[in-house]
């Protein structure tokens, strides 16, 4: 009995949780609107992106994944893959900065300065976080557990979310980045991720965790491999996407001799729609 | 200064081993045919991180080379017969790199199951080694009928840092 009232109590909390993020961004456009035309679609990606987080946390999905490793394996890449590519998208740190107060919006980019979000955002360690957690959840005792805890659940699910959100943002964000890393770097890294999540495709489709069946297992692996494919060749295209934008060749007065800030340019393909923002803060660069 | 002749082969090239790697192989070998399956089981651990890193590599070099064959068209500078010249060559390539290396060292996966295996590694091993000299051949003449040096250094400037 207490343990269906933690997994209520789980389900009520995501609700709370997605509900408010998703009045904070209406809120947010209307505090911004006299400045700022934003664009619909990041608004869109926004909310569809709180909602499929959504379907994997709770609702028919997510009881069918408590007994279905196939039904598990669609919720994580609603929620460890769409929803993360999706929120980044939307762009929210720069639709915050333009919404808050000028105070707030300083504090909120010192506060995205600080070594320790350095470090968290360089591809490299969001990477490892991401896939880590994915080789943890499969290859160890943690996924049973999981099944058992509403507390392990919560953790992990956060986790899966969390961490693919912020490897997203690193490779392909179109937020302001104070550190964002060389178009070189993070094409290296998503290949890397790739290949390690492919991998991991492969090894479940044969050793699966413990209590699924063959056929489940088989099912689910398939899943993970090629819908994990349809998202990584969207976060390949996005990624050269920014460098083919940042390196367009530029007509006019300073064309030959503009050296210094091609290579400022290919280090952060950044779309059009944010680029205001990297004016309104000038730590950003 | 991007060279653009230089690019459009590379472009070329590398669309042509992402295709052979990622889209012949799933769309052709497993999904067309079903010679190819998902995981045969008998394949080794070790082939199996290699096969991963090529699936990976594959699928992004096809974006790659499809975004530098649009840079050179935006600057100007593209010769579709020397782009497909090129495109051959990186399918015969990646081709030979499979069936020698992978299906014969590691032993990642054979062309197809339960049957005489040689003249299917004929055949594949055969018609790579066409498309490379195919596609030099192509390539090679569309060259010598690019209108002079002019054509490759049209004024752009080189902000290719992803190609070094």
């Amino acid at each position: 009995m207490a343990a269906d009232l933690g997994w209520e109590a789980f389900a009520i909390l995501v609700v709370l949780l997605l509900v408010s993020a998703a009045i904070a961004q209406v809120a947010a456009l209307r505090a911004a609107a006299p400045r700022v035309r934003w664009p619909w679609w990041r608004t869109l990606a926004w909310h569809a992106g709180l909602l499929c987080a959504g379907l994997a946390l709770v609702g028919p999905l997510a009881d069918a994944a408590r007994s279905s490793f196939t039904a598990h394996m669609a919720g994580h890449l609603l929620l460890g893959m769409v929803a993360p590519l999706l929120l980044v998208l939307a762009a929210p740190v720069t639709l915050a900065l333009r919404a808050l107060p000028a105070p707030s919006a300083r504090r909120l980019v010192r506060l995205l300065r600080t070594p320790f979000v350095r470090v968290l955002t360089h591809p490299v360690v969001a990477a490892a976080l991401n896939a880590g957690g994915l080789w943890l959840l499969y290859t160890t005792d943690l996924y049973r557990l999981m099944h058992g805890s509403v507390l392990v659940h919560a953790l992990v699910h956060a986790h899966v979310l969390l961490a693919g959100w912020v490897f997203t943002a690193s490779v392909v964000g179109v937020d302001p980045d104070p550190h964002r890393s060389p178009v070189t770097v993070r094409a290296t890294v998503l290949v890397l991720f790739v290949a390690a999540h492919s991998l991991l495709g492969k090894w479940l489709y044969v050793r699966p965790p413990a209590g699924v069946e063959q056929a489940d297992a088989r099912a689910g692996a398939q899943l993970m491999y090629y819908g994990g494919d349809v998202v990584d060749v969207t976060l390949m295209v996005l990624l050269l996407l920014g460098w083919y934008r940042a390196t367009r060749p530029r007509t006019g007065l300073r064309t030959a001799s503009a050296a210094p800030s091609a290579t400022r340019g290919a280090a952060s393909p950044l779309p059009r729609p944010s680029a205001p923002a990297r004016r309104r803060t000038p730590t950003t660069r | 200064m991007p060279n653009l002749d230089r690019r459009t082969l590379a472009a070329g090239f590398l669309f042509g081993c992402g295709v052979a790697a990622s889209m012949i192989d799933l769309f052709v070998f497993h999904l067309g045919l079903q010679w190819h399956h998902f995981y045969d089981l008998s394949t080794p651990e070790v082939a199996l991180l290699a096969d991963a890193f090529f699936h990976a590599f594959g699928w992004f070099i096809t974006v790659w080379g499809l975004f530098l064959l649009a840079d050179v068209r935006r600057r100007g500078g593209l010769l579709w017969v020397r782009w497909a010249g090129a495109v051959l060559v990186g399918i015969g390539v990646f081709q030979l790199l499979d069936g020698v290396f992978l299906h014969k060292v590691l032993r990642i996966h054979q062309i197809r199951y339960d049957v005489e295996l040689w003249p299917y590694d004929l055949t594949w091993i055969g018609t790579a080694l066409l498309a490379v000299v195919i596609g030099t051949l192509v390539a090679r003449r569309a060259g010598r009928e690019r209108p002079g040096a002019a054509a490759d250094r049209p004024g752009g400037t080189d902000r290719g840092r992803a190609t070094g």
